[in-house]
C-alpha cells in the first residue's frame, strides 16, 4: 500500500493566526480507497488543516500535493475543481434556497442556456434517496429544516459530485445512529469505488467502525499516523490528550447515579399537553429539583421544539405550564429566564454566538441581560467569572479577550454552556450540549451535569446520542412525529426499550 | 420625477429564518395584490381613473425607474446596495446630450453611454470586492463622482435635438382600442424579462441569491463569489445607463441636476416589492410591482390636484407607510395559511 | 509601532492630520487661532462650530448603526426641531426673552424624542426594515416642518436662542461644547453601563441576543430615540446659527454626512462594534473636507469629484485588505467574509 502515491500529500504545513500557531509542521497523507480519520482534541487544528487543504486559509509553510501535482489552492472553488469535495464543520449552505438548489448550486444541469430544473430535482432526489432521505422535500427551503437535516443536506451535496477526495469535518455530530449508519454505508461504497475519504469525529466508536487509518494532532502538532487496527482506544486517547489518562474509566464514574431529590413534592416545571400549532404537541412532563429529564426521539421528532416551548422561544398556544407551582405563560425567553429557566441552543452559530465579541462578553451576556443594561456587571467581576469558567471548563485558548469566532467549535460550545452556568438557573435546558466536543471534555461535561443536578438544579438533556441520554437521565420523555408519546422512569432502560416504544406507539 | 425626497441609504436587517415554502412569495404577492387594491380604490375615488391608459401611463412615466429597480434588485439580492444610480443616470444623459450636440451618430452615442455605465459599475464592484470596502461607501463616492463629472461636462442644461432621440420621444405604439405605449416601455419590459431569466435560469443568477443567503457559505461551496459580486454592480451600472437613455428619450435634454434622489426611489421600489435589504430574498417582478406602486401614489397625488407641496410630501410618506404596514399584515396572513 | 498601525483609529486620525496640513500649506494662517473679544477665532474653530450639528447627528447615528439599523430621517427631524422652536418663539408674546427660548427649545427636544419614538416603534415593534421605516419620516418630515412654518422661512431674533448655534462660552463656541458634552454623556452612558455591549450584541446577532434574554426591542427603541434627540438638538443649532427656520434646506443631506462620518470612523454598517471617538474623527474629517474645498479654491464644478476621491482614499487607507495587498501578507480567506455576510 505504501508504494502507491498518495492522492493528497500535505507536508510540513504551518499556519499562524495572530497570537496562535494553529498548525506547526503537520503532515497528512490520504490514499485512494481509504477512510482516514483525523483525530485530536478541541482546538487541536483539525478544521484548520482541512481549510488549509481546501484553499480557505493560505498556508504559511509546507507543501500540498494532490495527485502528484503540487497545488496551492487560493479558493475553495479551485480545490473543488481538483475534485476535492468538502463538508465543513459548521453547516455552510444557503438558508434562503431550496434543498435541491443547495445540493446542486454551482453545478446545476443546463440545457439550451438555461438551468434544467426538472433535472435538478431528479438529481437531488437521487442523492437524497441514496442517503435514505427520500422523505425530505427537495423543493423545501433549507432554513425550514433542523440543523441535523441541514447537515445531511450538506453531506448530500458533497457526495453528489464525482470526487476523488471527500472530506467530512464532524459530519455526524448531530446525527442519530440510524443516519450515521446510512452515512457509513455511503462512505463505504465510495471508498470501494476508490475515493479517498478524510473523516473527523469525536465519537471513538464511529472512528473505529469506519476508518482504516488515522492521523492524530495535538496542539497544532503532528503526533503520528497510525493504522486504526493497531492502535487501541486507550492508546489513541492518550495520544490525543498527551498523557496517560483513563478517560474511559472516568466515563464509568460519570455513570454512577445520584438520587434525585423528590422531597419537594411540587415539581419545578410541570407541563400539561403543552403545544404549538405546527411545532410540537402533547408535551406533558414534570421535572423536580435535581432531576435530569432526557428527551429521546428520532431526528425531527420535536425535541428542540419542546425545548423552545419550555423556554418561551416559541409561544405555546395549547396546554398549561406551571413553573414553581404557579401557572405561567411564557411569551419571550426573557420571561422564562426570570423564572430561572435557561436554554442552550443546538444551533451555536445562529442562536448562540455573538461572533464579534470577546469570550468574556459572550460569557457574561445572559447574566448582564438579567441585570438589565443599567447595572453593568463590574469589569473585575467579569474578568473573575471569565477566568473561573475558562479554567473550570478548560476553554482554550485560555484568553478571555479572544474573539469567540476564532475559537474552535468545541471551545465555542463550552463558552455557551458557561454563559448559562454563570446565571445559576433552576432549570437548565441543554440542546445537544456535547455536540462537537472531544471525548475528554465530554466526560467532563457529563460529570458537570450530574453534579449540577446533585446540587439541586433541574436539567433537560437533549442529545442525538441515545447512550448519553440513557446514562445521564433520571427519566426519559420520548417524542415521535412531533408529539410526546411516553415519559418513563430510567430504571435500567435500554436503547432497545426506547426504540420499541418509538416503533410501537402510533399515537 | 422623484417620488421621494432626495438622498440615499443602506441596509437594515429583518431576519426571516423560517420562511417556508410558498411563504417566500408572500411579500411579492402582497405587493401585487395591494397594487390592484390601490388601483381599485383610485377607480372608486376618481372618475376616469379606471382606464387602461392610466395604467399604461404608469409604465410610460416610469420606464427609467423600472430599469433602475431591476439593476438595484441584483445588487440588493447579494446584500449590497448601489447609491450611485441616480447620478449615473444624470451622467449618461449629460454624455449623450453633449455628444449628440457635437454631432455624433445616435447609435454610437447610445453604445458609448452603455459602455460607460457598465464600466463605472464594474469599477465600483472591483473596489468593493478587492479592497473589501462597504458597498454603501463606495457607491456613495460613486454618487459624488458621477454627479461631479456631470458638472465637469457642463453646468448648464443641454437640449437634445437629434432626430432619432426626438422620434423616440414622440413615438407611440398603438395597442388595441385607443390604448398606446411608448417604445421605452417595451425596452423596460424586455429588461425585466431578461433579468428574470438571468436570475432564475442561469448559474450566475443563482449565485446572486446564494451570496445573499450567506457570502462565506457561498464561497465555501465553491461558487464564483468575487466575480458575481463585481458583475452585479456592472449590471446595475449598465441598467443606470439604459435608464439614462430612456430618461433622455423622455426629457430630451441633459442636465447635471437631473435624477437627484432617484437612487432612493429605486431602493424603495425594490424593498416595497418584497426584497429584503439583507439579501437573498426577493424577485425582480416584485420590484416592477414596487415601481408601479410608487407610480400610483404619484398618480393619486396628481388626481388630488389641490395639495400644497408640503401636504404632497406628507401624503406620500403616509401612503408609503400605509402600504408597508398592509404588506406586513398581508404577508403574515399568507404565512400562517 | 505595529500595534499602532493596526489600531483602527490610526488611519482616520492620520487622514485628518493630512487634510489639516494640506490646508496649512495653502493658507499659512489656517492653523492659527486668535483671541478676539475674549472669543477664539480661526479656521479650526470654524470647523468645530460648523461641524457641531454633523458631529451630534453622527453620534446618534453611530448607536443606531451599531444596532444594525440606519436612520435616514435625521435631516427631516432637524428641520422639524428648528421649525417648531422658531415658530413658537416667533408667535410668542415675548419673542426675545430667555423663557421663550427655553420653552421653544424644550418643545423641539420633545418633538425630537417623539419622532425618535416613532421610528423606534416602526423598527422595533412593527419590524419594518430600518431604511424604509426611517425613509417614511424622511419623506414626510420635511412636509411636516413646512406645515409648521406654513411654507415660510421663520426668522427670529432672540439672543439666548441665538447663543446655541452662534454663541461662545469661555471662549469656545457653545455648539461645540454641547456636542462634546453629548459625546461624553453618550460615552459614559454606553461604556459605564452595559448598554454599549448590549447594543453591539443585538447588532451582531439579534436572534442569539433574544435567546440570551436580552430585551432587543427596548434597546432598539432606545437608540432611535437617542438619534431623534441628537437630531433635534442639531436642528436647534442649525436654525439658531442662522436665526431662522428653513424647513426646506435645514439639515439637507446631513444624514449622508453623518453616515459617512460613522463609517470613516471605523463602525461597520453591518452593525456590531462601534467607536464613538472614531465617529468624532470621521465627522471632523467630513467638515474639514468641506472647508478645504474653499481653502484650496477648488472650482465648484469639481468639488464633488474631489470629495469622492478623498472619501475613497480614506476608506482605502482604512481597509485592512488594501494594506495587506500592499504589504503582501497572507491572510485567511473567510475571516473577512464571515463578518461581511450581513453587509
Ligand atoms: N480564524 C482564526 N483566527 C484565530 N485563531 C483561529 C482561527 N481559526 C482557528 N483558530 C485557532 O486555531 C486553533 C485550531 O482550531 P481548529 O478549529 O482547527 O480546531 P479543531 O481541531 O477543529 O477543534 P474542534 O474539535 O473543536 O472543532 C484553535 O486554537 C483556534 O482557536
Ligand atoms: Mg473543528
Amino acid at each position: 500500500m505504501n508504494e502507491i502515491v498518495p492522492v493528497v500529500d500535505m507536508n510540513n504545513i504551518s499556519i499562524e493566526f495572530p497570537g496562535v500557531k494553529a498548525l506547526d509542521g503537520v503532515s497528512l497523507r490520504l490514499f485512494q480507497g481509504e477512510v482516514h480519520a483525523l483525530m485530536g482534541e478541541n482546538g487541536a487544528g483539525k478544521s484548520t488543516l482541512i481549510k488549509a487543504l481546501t484553499g480557505v486559509y493560505a498556508i504559511d509553510g509546507g507543501t500540498i500535493t494532490v495527485m502528484g501535482v503540487q497545488h496551492s489552492f487560493s479558493t475553495p472553488a479551485e480545490a473543488q475543481a481538483a475534485r476535492i469535495s468538502t463538508v465543513y464543520q459548521e453547516v455552510n449552505l444557503c438558508p434562503n434556497l431550496s434543498v435541491e438548489e443547495n445540493i446542486l448550486l454551482g453545478r446545476e444541469p443546463r440545457r439550451r442556456g438555461g438551468i434544467h430544473w426538472r433535472e435538478v430535482r431528479r438529481k437531488a432526489k437521487d442523492v437524497l434517496e441514496q442517503l435514505q432521505l427520500g422523505h425530505i422535500d427537495p423543493g423545501s427551503i433549507l432554513s425550514s429544516h433542523s440543523i441535523a437535516i441541514q447537515q445531511l443536506v450538506a453531506i448530500a451535496r458533497s457526495v453528489q459530485v464525482d470526487a476523488k477526495v471527500l472530506i467530512l469535518d464532524e459530519p455526524t455530530s448531530s446525527l442519530d445512529s440510524d443516519e450515521v449508519q446510512q452515512l457509513f454505508t455511503v462512505i463505504r461504497t465510495l471508498r470501494d469505488r476508490g475515493v479517498a475519504i478524510l473523516f473527523v469525529s469525536h465519537f471513538l466508536e464511529q472512528v473505529y467502525d469506519i476508518s482504516d487509518r488515522m492521523t492524530v494532532l495535538r496542539n497544532g502538532k503532528l503526533v503520528g499516523e497510525f493504522m486504526t487496527r493497531d492502535l487501541p482506544r486507550m492508546g489513541l486517547i492518550s495520544k490525543m490528550i498527551g498523557k496517560e489518562m483513563d478517560a474511559l474509566a472516568e466515563l464509568e464514574e460519570a455513570e454512577s447515579r445520584r438520587e434525585p431529590d423528590r422531597s419537594e413534592r411540587v415539581p419545578f416545571v410541570q407541563a400539561e399537553n403543552l403545544g404549538r400549532k405546527g411545532s410540537v404537541q402533547d408535551v406533558t412532563v414534570a421535572i423536580h429539583a435535581g432531576e435530569i429529564l432526557g428527551l429521546a426521539g428520532l431526528l425531527g421528532s420535536g425535541r428542540t421544539e419542546t425545548a423552545r416551548l419550555l423556554f418561551g422561544a416559541d409561544r405555546a398556544d395549547q396546554g398549561q405550564l406551571r413553573i414553581g407551582g404557579t401557572a405561567r405563560t411564557l411569551r419571550t425567553p426573557r420571561s422564562a429566564i426570570d423564572q430561572g429557566v435557561a436554554f442552550s441552543s443546538e444551533n451555536r452559530k445562529e442562536e448562540g454566538l455573538i461572533s464579534d465579541l470577546s469570550v468574556r462578553d459572550n460569557l457574561v451576556l445572559a447574566m448582564q441581560a438579567s441585570k438589565g443594561w443599567l447595572r453593568r456587571v463590574p469589569g473585575h467581576t467579569q474578568d473573575q467569572l471569565a477566568e473561573k469558567f475558562i479554567r473550570a471548563l478548560d476553554i482554550r485558548p485560555a484568553n478571555k479577550d479572544a474573539l469567540i469566532q476564532n475559537l474552535s467549535g468545541g471551545n465555542q460550545q463550552k463558552v455557551l454552556l458557561a454563559r448559562w452556568l454563570i446565571t445559576n438557573p433552576k432549570l437548565l435546558i441543554l440542546d445537544e450540549p456535547t455536540r462537537g466536543i472531544d471525548i475528554g471534555a465530554k466526560t467532563q461535561i457529563q460529570k458537570l451535569i450530574s453534579s449540577l443536578a446533585s446540587d439541586g438544579m433541574s436539567i433537560i438533556f437533549i442529545s442525538a446520542e441515545l447512550e448519553e441520554v440513557l446514562r445521564l437521565s433520571d427519566h426519559i420523555a420520548i417524542l415521535k412525529d412531533r408529539r410526546m408519546v411516553a415519559d418513563i422512569p430510567n430504571d435500567g432502560v435500554t436503547m432497545e426499550d426506547v426504540m420499541t416504544i418509538i416503533a410501537g406507539s402510533n399515537a | 420625477m422623484s417620488v421621494l425626497t432626495r438622498t440615499p441609504a443602506p441596509q437594515g436587517r429583518t431576519r426571516i429564518s423560517r420562511l417556508q415554502g410558498k411563504a417566500r412569495y408572500a411579500p411579492t404577492l402582497a405587493t401585487v395584490g395591494l397594487f390592484l387594491a390601490m388601483f381599485a380604490a383610485g377607480a372608486i375615488m376618481y372618475p376616469g381613473f379606471l382606464s387602461g391608459q392610466v395604467f399604461l401611463n404608469l409604465l410610460i412615466d416610469n420606464t427609467f425607474l423600472i430599469v433602475l429597480a431591476v439593476g438595484m434588485t441584483f445588487v440588493i439580492l447579494t446584500g449590497g446596495i448601489d447609491l450611485s444610480v441616480g447620478s449615473v443616470v444624470a451622467l449618461s444623459m449629460m454624455i449623450a446630450a453633449a455628444l449628440l450636440q457635437a454631432g455624433w451618430n445616435p447609435i454610437a452615442v447610445i453604445a458609448l453611454v452603455l459602455l460607460t455605465g457598465a464600466t463605472f459599475g464594474l469599477l465600483m464592484g472591483l473596489v468593493i470586492q478587492v479592497f473589501e470596502i462597504q458597498p454603501f461607501i463606495v457607491t456613495l463616492a460613486g454618487l459624488f463622482l458621477a454627479r461631479g463629472l456631470c458638472y465637469v461636462i457642463s453646468v448648464d442644461s443641454i437640449t437634445v435635438t437629434d432626430p432619432f432621440f426626438t422620434a423616440m420621444a414622440q413615438a407611440r405604439i398603438p395597442l388595441t382600442g385607443n390604448l398606446f405605449i411608448a417604445p421605452g416601455v417595451v425596452i423596460a419590459l424586455v429588461v425585466v424579462a431578461i433579468a428574470f431569466y438571468v436570475l432564475h435560469q442561469t448559474r450566475f443568477g443563482r449565485t446572486v441569491y446564494a451570496i445573499g443567503g450567506g457570502e462565506s457559505s457561498a464561497l465555501l461551496m465553491g461558487l464564483a463569489v468575487p466575480r458575481t459580486k463585481v458583475l452585479v454592480y456592472g449590471i446595475s451600472g449598465l441598467c443606470s445607463a439604459i435608464a439614462g437613455i430612456l430618461f433622455s428619450f423622455y426629457s430630451l435634454s441633459g442636465y447635471s441636476l437631473a435624477a437627484t434622489g432617484l437612487e432612493l426611489d429605486a431602493i424603495a421600489a425594490v424593498v416595497v416589492g418584497g426584497t429584503l435589504l439583507t439579501g437573498g430574498y426577493g424577485y425582480v417582478l416584485g420590484s416592477l410591482a414596487g415601481v408601479l406602486i410608487l407610480g400610483i401614489v404619484q398618480t393619486f397625488i396628481s388626481y388630488e390636484g389641490t395639495l400644497s407641496s408640503w401636504w404632497t410630501r406628507i401624503v406620500i410618506g403616509a401612503l408609503l407607510l400605509a402600504f408597508i404596514l398592509l404588506q406586513k399584515l398581508f404577508s403574515r396572513k399568507v404565512k400562517l395559511t | 509601532m505595529n500595534a499602532l498601525l493596526k489600531h483602527r483609529l490610526t488611519w482616520p486620525v492620520l487622514a485628518l492630520v493630512l487634510l489639516l496640513v494640506l490646508n496649512q500649506l495653502f493658507r499659512s494662517d489656517f492653523l492659527s487661532v486668535r483671541v478676539q473679544d475674549g472669543h477664539l477665532y480661526g479656521s479650526l474653530i470654524d470647523i468645530l462650530r460648523n461641524g457641531a450639528p454633523t458631529i451630534l447627528i453622527a453620534l446618534g447615528m453611530t448607536l443606531v448603526i451599531a444596532s444594525r439599523g440606519i436612520d435616514l430621517s435625521v435631516g427631516a427631524v432637524a428641520a422639524i426641531a428648528g421649525a417648531v422652536s422658531c415658530t413658537y418663539i416667533y408667535n410668542s408674546p415675548d419673542p426675545t426673552s430667555l423663557r421663550t427660548a427655553a420653552i421653544g427649545v424644550s418643545i423641539a427636544v420633545v418633538a425630537g424624542l417623539a419622532l425618535g419614538l416613532w421610528n423606534g416603534f416602526l423598527v422595533a415593534v412593527i419590524g419594518i426594515q430600518p431604511i424604509i421605516a426611517t425613509l417614511v419620516l424622511m419623506t414626510a418630515g420635511r412636509g411636516l416642518a413646512q406645515l409648521v412654518t406654513d411654507g415660510q422661512i421663520i426668522s427670529v431674533s432672540n439672543d439666548p436662542y441665538q447663543a446655541i448655534g452662534a454663541g461662545f462660552f469661555l471662549g469656545l463656541p457653545i455648539s461645540i461644547l454641547i456636542a462634546v458634552a453629548a459625546f461624553a454623556v453618550a460615552g459614559l452612558l454606553t461604556r459605564r453601563t452595559a448598554l454599549g455591549t448590549l447594543i453591539e450584541a443585538v447588532g451582531i446577532n439579534p436572534v442569539a441576543s433574544r435567546l440570551a434574554g436580552l430585551n432587543a426591542r427596548t434597546i432598539t427603541w432606545t437608540v432611535y430615540v437617542f438619534s431623534g434627540l441628537c437630531a433635534a438638538i442639531a436642528g436647534l443649532m442649525i436654525s439658531s446659527n442662522v436665526t431662522a427656520a428653513d424647513a426646506n434646506n435645514a439639515g439637507l443631506y446631513i444624514e449622508m454626512d453623518a453616515i459617512l462620518a460613522v463609517v470613516i470612523g471605523g463602525t461597520s454598517l453591518a452593525g456590531g462594534r462601534y467607536s464613538l471617538v472614531g465617529t468624532l474623527v470621521g465627522a471632523l474629517i467630513i467638515q474639514t473636507l468641506t472647508t478645504t474645498v474653499y481653502t484650496l479654491g477648488i472650482p465648484p464644478e469639481v468639488t464633488l469629484v474631489f470629495k469622492a476621491l478623498v472619501v475613497i482614499i480614506v476608506c482605502l487607507l482604512q481597509s485592512s485588505k488594501a494594506r495587506t495587498l500592499l504589504g503582501k501578507r497572507k491572510r485567511p480567506l473567510t475571516e473577512q467574509a464571515e463578518v461581511k455576510v450581513a453587509v
